[in-house]
């Protein structure tokens, strides 16, 4: 099959960057996305046209480097599925298709159809994590965990951290992002110490990087790859509601002696 | 070159504990003063550069990907290997050193493998500490099963995504550190060269690749977690941006390399669809506990396979391994799949392939049962392949997963070079010639979390330490390689793609340096990897400039290191006239085509030392001493 691509270029982060229309034969329907833009840049280095410029790594759906808009939609906008894993057998002879960024101020375009989320990664800095240095922790069988929590912990805990959601809310809002980390940790009996402290440290790292509040629209959910659910929202609210109203500066003083 | 490997001796059990405690260590307000180099954020690297962190180093921490969690551990679906015994099945930490022993054919360093398995049962509490949700039981206790070849129940899993969930452990407790700030991550970095002053490491050379711009960095001691090399056969179950470069390039600074010729093909893969391919997928081994591989006993034929009837299909490896059948280990199951397929049995468009059928599993458990176990791998096999493997068998064939071969390092994980340390895939030193299913994530975490924080403070307490500055001599030569590489590169303006070199040297790789080789393919391979590499500087095109965001320029260098290693790998295959493991060699094999070893002559480790460009590598041994598992016959029959 044949395709019309129209591709946003834009050399670096200065530039002001444009679409520009590429014409793509010889597509089959077993490729992935990703290969038939290999196909493409081959063609376009033999011309002595620079390639298009995407990020990818895994190509298995799993490592959350790929990722870009096809006629508007987060990954192409198939049901749990990154643009890596989705093969052209889902078009057809002749579809014009249109290649874009992720949009959001908090992810600048680095080139073409790479961004930089180093932002999510400053988010979890702040404290998507649980504290335990290496060392010795209990047995790990010392807790037992509800099998229904320890799902619903992985449930949460299999985002890939692409960015879809962020790119797919009207809003740019990372709240799916967030939430999934605090409702994973939340699930389980080992997060529970820095349950509090977690919700407000993200939340605000979140704020400061530039992520616009959730309004509730739910595109997230639908662009998801993995599927994560919009109830992780819900309850990272409560556990940030909770938190900002029983939060107190910490002590430094007492017990002397 | 003398090869010390620093083993303890004494008894094996002692012997970790006994060497932990000869260690120096290093005063908690010295740790802040030292800086260590970290590269590669891995299942090794990232659990490694937060613990460094955590005992109060500074870790200067690179990746190529734009984050850390991105490394590719985070692929591995089954599962991690621990000796809890938490089934009561007979497991232990003896017997899982055991079988990383005898799995590995024999071509592993005992003391290493031992401490492994000792280990592998604190990484479990660590991660369950961390919060990774692995499978539980109605009990709320950790759910467990048995997985490539192993007859107990030892693997801990996190539904098909473990080797998420694990790097995910990992890289929150780094970036827990990095909100410390003992941790500063330098993602989109790439090392490109090694800095070695009187005679140890003391720092790297790296490449923005943002806007291509060249930094010094120095430290008391260089750490590498970078993987494998399976990417050198071009389609692997690597991510695409998986490379050699870090290790080759440090091989080329005096650090040998060990076993090259030792790589492993994965039987359970989605085949390969057309020449546009740019990477293959693996189907997780577990699958294998479930479904029967078969092909029809007619070579070629093509019929469907619901119409072919019972007795004309050939369940192979229950008819040739009835102790393990399906379970066999990776390295057999992939050549019997090759040999059914050379001859005429494969199935598919291509005839590269294998049916692994779950019609069976689906009458005996139900539908819903598969899925639970295996359903997100069936729908990741329908996406790519627009069939459904409930209604028609998979079709699967084996492909590069896993390269046991690496830079070789002493029972300290130190390589060659004081001061140079190599953990995870990227060393050489647990699983042999072959990895059992599970291992390589136990591997990772024991180097990181469980390794390095002890051996690293013995080197730099015994270490004199100075300061450089980027003016320093061995400083500016290395820089001046790395633009003069970059600029090669950018000027041969010759006509043909990088990927277009990688694609056809896979392929030369794959058919002579692969699941099966012999002298005169490997001698041949040798020399059309010379001719090719000749061509690649004279005739490769790559656009733009350094000073921007260049893909293809990154992979020309990765390629440029491919098109060394491949070479390397053939010279090491040739060498080793024996088979065992993942390296079989044609001329020697058992009159039934299983695996030869020559004890007498090969029991040892072959590590290559670089003597120039242009000239052949030294050959270096470390002799291998089996006082506890002593070698046999591997047999699965």
């Amino acid at each position: 099959m044949k395709l019309t691509l129209h591709v946003w270029r834009q050399k670096n982060a200065q530039d002001p960057g444009r679409m520009v229309r590429y014409e793509v034969p010889g597509v089959n329907e077993h490729m992935s996305f990703l290969e038939m833009l290999d196909v493409l840049n081959e063609s376009l280095i033999e011309k002595g046209d620079d390639p298009v410029a995407f990020d990818h790594d895994c190509r298995e759906g799993i490592c959350g480097m790929c990722g870009f808009m096809i006629n508007g939609k987060a990954h192409g906008g198939f049901q749990g599925s990154t643009v890596c894993q989705l093969h052209m057998r889902h078009f057809k002879d002749g579809d014009e298709l249109y290649l874009e960024p992720w949009r959001a101020a908090a992810f600048p375009v680095v080139k073409d159809l790479v961004v930089n989320r180093s932002s999510f990664d400053r988010i979890i800095a702040a404290g998507g994590f649980i504290s335990v240095p290496t060392g010795s922790p209990p047995d790990g069988n010392a807790i037992p965990v509800q099998k229904q929590d320890a799902d619903l912990a992985m449930d949460a805990a299999a985002c890939i951290g692409c960015g879809a959601c962020v790119a797919a809310c009207p809003n740019a809002a990372a709240a799916l992002f967030v939430s999934a980390k605090i409702s994973h940790l939340a699930h389980l009996p080992q997060g529970q110490a820095e349950r509090n402290r977690r919700a407000l440290a993200m939340v605000r790292q979140m704020n400061r990087e530039g992520f616009a509040n959730c309004t509730n629209i739910g595109e997230c959910e639908a662009a998801c790859p993995k599927q994560i659910k919009l109830e992780v929202i819900a309850q990272a609210n409560a556990d940030y509601i909770k938190a900002a109203f029983t939060e107190r500066q910490e002590t430094v003083v007492g017990g002397v002696g | 070159m003398e090869l010390i490997s620093n083993a303890p001796s004494g008894p094996i059990e002692k012997s970790w504990e006994t060497h932990k405690f000869g260690l120096k260590l290093v005063n908690p307000a010295n740790k802040r003063k030292h800086t260590i180099i970290m590269v590669g954020t891995g299942l090794a690297g990232g659990s490694a550069a937060a613990s460094l962190g955590e005992l109060g180093y500074n870790v200067d921490c690179f990746c190529f990907q734009d984050s850390p969690r991105r490394a590719h551990s985070i692929a591995a679906q089954g599962g991690i290997n621990a000796a809890k015994n938490y089934h009561n099945d007979g497991d232990s930490v003896y017997r899982l050193f055991y079988d990383t022993v005898k799995g590995g054919d024999f071509r592993s360093r005992e003391a290493n493998v031992y401490r492994l398995a000792q280990v592998s049962v604190n990484i479990i509490d660590q991660c369950v500490a961390q919060g990774v949700p692995f499978a539980r039981e109605y009990g709320g206790l950790l759910d467990n099963r048995s997985f490539g070849g192993a007859q107990v129940s030892r693997t801990f899993y996190a539904r098909g995504q473990t080797g998420q969930q694990l790097l995910l452990g990992a890289y929150q407790a780094l970036e827990r550190q990095v909100g410390l700030g003992s941790v500063k991550m330098h993602p989109r970095t790439e090392m490109l060269d090694l800095i070695v002053i009187d005679g140890h490491a003391r720092g790297i050379v790296t490449r923005s690749l943002i806007d291509g711009k060249v930094s010094v960095h120095f430290g008391d001691a260089v750490v590498l977690a970078t993987g494998g090399y399976g990417n050198v056969y071009y389609l692997s179950t690597n991510a695409k941006g998986s490379n050699a470069t870090a290790i080759w390039r440090a091989y080329r600074r005096g650090a040998l390399f060990a076993n090259p010729c030792y790589t492993q093909i994965h039987p359970t893969c989605i085949p390969v669809s057309g020449d546009y391919q740019s990477k293959l997928t693996l189907m997780s081994e577990s699958l294998r506990n479930d479904g029967r591989i078969w092909v029809p006993k007619k070579p070629g034929d093509k019929r469907n396979p619901a119409s072919i009837p019972e007795d004309e299909r050939d369940y192979y490896l229950e008819r040739r391994y009835p102790a393990f059948g399906n379970l066999v280990p990776r390295d057999i199951a992939s050549r019997a799949a090759k040999a059914e397929c050379d001859s005429g049995h494969g199935v598919g468009e291509t005839g590269l392939g294998v049916y692994l059928d779950f019609s069976d599993a689906l009458k005996r458990l139900g539908a819903s049962k598969i899925a639970e176990r295996y359903g997100n791998l069936f729908e990741m096999y329908e996406r790519i392949t627009g069939e459904d493997p409930y209604q028609v068998p998979m079709r699967i064939y084996p492909a590069i997963h896993y390269t046991m071969g690496g830079l070789w390092v002493d029972y300290n994980l130190m390589s060659t070079i004081p001061g140079l340390f190599v953990l995870g895939e990227a060393n050489f030193s647990d699983h042999g010639a072959n990895r059992l299913g599970a291992s390589a994530l136990m591997q990772g975490l024991a180097d990181g979390y469980f390794v390095i924080p002890y051996t690293l403070g013995n080197y730099l307490a015994n270490t004199k330490h100075e300061r450089y500055s980027e003016d320093a001599p061995a400083a500016k030569e290395v820089v001046a390689n790395v633009n003069a590489i970059t600029k090669k590169l950018l000027n041969a303006s010759g006509k043909r793609t990088v990927d277009s070199y990688h694609r056809e040297l896979g392929k030369i790789v794959w058919e002579y340096c692969g699941m099966s080789r012999n002298a005169a393919g490997l001698k041949k391979a040798a020399g059309m990897i010379a001719g090719l590499r000749d061509d690649y500087w004279r005739n490769v095109r790559v656009l733009g400039s350094n000073e921007e965001f260049n893909q293809s320029l990154e992979k020309a260098g990765r390629v440029a290191d491919f098109l060394e290693l491949s070479e390397l790998m053939c010279v090491d295959a040739l060498h080793r006239n024996e088979s065992c493991g993942g390296h079989f060699r044609e001329e020697y094999q058992t009159p039934d085509g299983e695996a030869l070893r020559d004890d007498a002559n090969y029991s040892y480790v072959a590590a290559w030392e670089f003597k120039g460009a242009g000239q052949p590598a030294a050959l270096n041994k470390e002799p291998l001493v089996f006082n506890y598992v002593k070698p046999s016959q591997r047999s699965y029959k």
